[in-house]
């Protein structure tokens, strides 16, 4: 939806970074879509040709990685490689490019724009590059932002202003996204929607703060039982076994039949290691796959 | 009781010739003092460049302090000799933030873990590997996979590879150097189950290092909270965190991201 951000929760294995992958067709070569549609302001980017594809991608529709020092080339400046992504997709003047680099760092970096954009990465902190990728992904002014891990490497503190950022071009740019990451605590009070992924299959899906608060299949209770409590609330069950999901994500390669999350699941009935559970609606927009609550 | 482990007034100051030659310092550790007592779990928490990785490369003897005294057992490794280093050395053990560069991806588990006793050369081979398939049980790694290449294992997987193989030796301090910060939130879960569970039965001491102070809440008994080099605060968990009295240590809990419906509010800087 447009101006919405949806949460992707999903852990290694799940396929959450094949999905991000997917959508834009960067998938490496011994990878191949085989189904489904992927679309787009009317279009189906499956079916999009080769030129269509090269102006949407960074254009239209841009993505984050989670390695920010991976991302960005080492011995360009940063402002530099931001007026390259304008530069591909706009043929403004020289002039025109210029000013709206400077526009961008503006926005991202509110004191020190112009000594940052000067910047090499490497002189940068890990914040700082990771707000330069995000200036690179929002040049464009581009419709949708896929974030994969934007902020992994971060540290916490790092973490919550990066989130704000994100935040902040939602309001000001009414900037759609995609969030994805395998940590739940990072979607609360940020995602609009969350969909959940388990080996490569979307297991629940719905408003952030019905999924949040009342999830209902057995892997994302699980998974959100396996965070540490709060820390102001640490004192309580100090040193009580976290709920832990015994074994580890059965790999996508085997074709299985059933629920992939059958071996794991505390409430596993037999009907569910033949048939791939049904989907089930649980009001009009929270809706999960799983036999137990048809 | 004497603590395992005092740390008085460590030191550690790095210095850099700059593209001129003229040498800059960066203090890295500002008279950083606390104790450790036996069996229990300390936590250093801080942001970025607070020196919390430094404490541990100090203590791990990877690097010397520039000042001050690391008391282990009555013995001073600030001013140890470098024999008496290499026996204590094995006492205290590290792991690593990154699973994938802290183990080499071409050896089998196996021989990853039987390498500290290879290197230490007191047990015959076949002693050598009933111990290392032993600790490969006790980690949770199945005896099947032992002959695998480490490049074949999970983040998960490869973390228990390195506690498995830090246990070798039978260490008194087990230092965990952002150990679950790379991990997916069930796996972490899963490795912080082993950790108490190991200690309860091995009577370990742990020194947590982690920015991640949920997870450090949840394991430790005591808290240090360090900022540029210096510790700001440090006393019983739970006190740190439900009175916490300095700013950093409440900067560092407002950026904690909760499962709650309440937006958290960026820490502002």
């Amino acid at each position: 939806m447009s101006g919405e951000i949806l949460g992707v929760l999903g852990e290694s294995g799940s396929g959450k970074s094949t999905l991000a992958a997917s959508v834009l067709r960067l998938l490496p070569p011994n990878g191949e879509i085989s189904g489904g549609a992927v679309l787009f302001e009317g279009n189906n980017l499956l079916q999009a040709d080769y030129q269509e594809l090269r102006q949407i991608r960074g254009g239209r529709i841009s993505l984050i990685f989670q390695e920010p020092s991976l991302a960005l080339h080492p011995t360009i400046r940063v402002g530099e490689q931001v007026r390259q992504v304008l530069a591909a997709h706009q043929s403004s003047a020289k002039k025109e490019l210029a000013e709206r680099t400077r526009e961008i760092f503006n926005r991202l970096f509110p004191e020190d724009a112009d000594r940052i954009a000067r910047s090499y990465p490497h002189q940068l902190s890990g914040g700082q590059r990771q707000r330069a990728l995000i200036a690179q992904a929002i040049a464009c002014n581009p419709a949708i932002v896929i974030a994969d891990e934007p902020t992994a490497a971060l540290d916490p503190v790092t973490q919550a202003e990066i989130l704000a950022v994100f935040r902040s071009l939602r309001e000001v740019l009414g900037l759609s996204m995609i969030f994805i990451t395998h940590n739940p605590a990072l979607l609360s009070g940020f995602a609009d929607r969350i969909l959940i992924l388990y080996a490569g299959q979307v297991v629940e899906w719905g408003p952030a703060n019905s999924v949040l608060q009342s999830p209902r299949h057995p892997y994302t209770r699980a998974l959100f039982e396996s965070l540490p409590p709060a820390p102001a609330d640490s004192g309580k069950n100090r040193k009580q076994m976290l709920l832990v999901i015994p074994g580890s994500s059965s790999p996508t390669s085997l074709p299985r039949k059933g629920c992939s999350f059958e071996p794991r699941c505390p409430l596993k009935m037999d009907v569910c290691r033949e048939f791939e559970p049904p989907l089930v609606k649980l009001g009009e927009t929270h809706i999960l796959s799983c036999f137990k609550y048809q | 009781m004497e603590p395992i482990l005092k740390v008085e007034n460590l030191v550690k100051r790095y210095t850099k010739r700059n593209l001129v030659g003229v040498p800059q310092e960066f203090l890295a550790l500002d008279s950083v003092s606390f104790t450790v007592s036996a069996g229990a779990t300390l936590a250093i928490v801080g942001e970025s460049g607070s020196g919390k990785s430094t404490v541990a490369s100090c203590i791990a003897c990877l690097e010397t302090p520039t000042g001050g005294n690391l008391w282990f057992e009555g013995k001073n490794l600030a001013h140890a000799a470098e024999n008496e280093l290499r026996n204590l050395r094995p006492q205290i053990q590290l792991i690593f933030p990154d699973p994938a560069s802290s183990l080499n991806p071409r050896w089998t588990i196996l021989d990853i873990v039987a390498e500290p006793l290879v290197v230490q050369g007191k047990l015959s081979r076949s002693e050598r590997m009933t111990r290392a398939f032993s600790l490969l049980e006790r980690v949770g790694l199945s005896a099947e996979i032992a002959e695998r290449p480490a490049s074949e294992l999970s983040g998960g997987q490869r973390q228990r590879l390195a506690i498995a193989r830090a246990l070798t030796l039978q260490p008194k301090i087990l230092i965990l150097d952002e150990a679950l910060s790379a991990l997916d939130c069930s796996v972490q879960a899963q490795i912080a189950t082993l950790l108490i569970e190991l200690q309860s039965s091995l009577g370990m001491t742990f020194l947590f290092i982690s920015h991640d102070l949920a997870m450090a809440a949840y394991l430790a008994d005591e808290i240090a909270v360090m900022s540029r080099g210096q510790i700001v605060e440090h006393g019983p968990a739970v006190k740190i965190l439900q009175t916490p009295a300095s700013e950093a240590t409440r900067q560092l809990l407002a950026a904690v991201p909760q499962l709650s419906h309440a937006p958290q509010p960026a820490a502002q800087r």
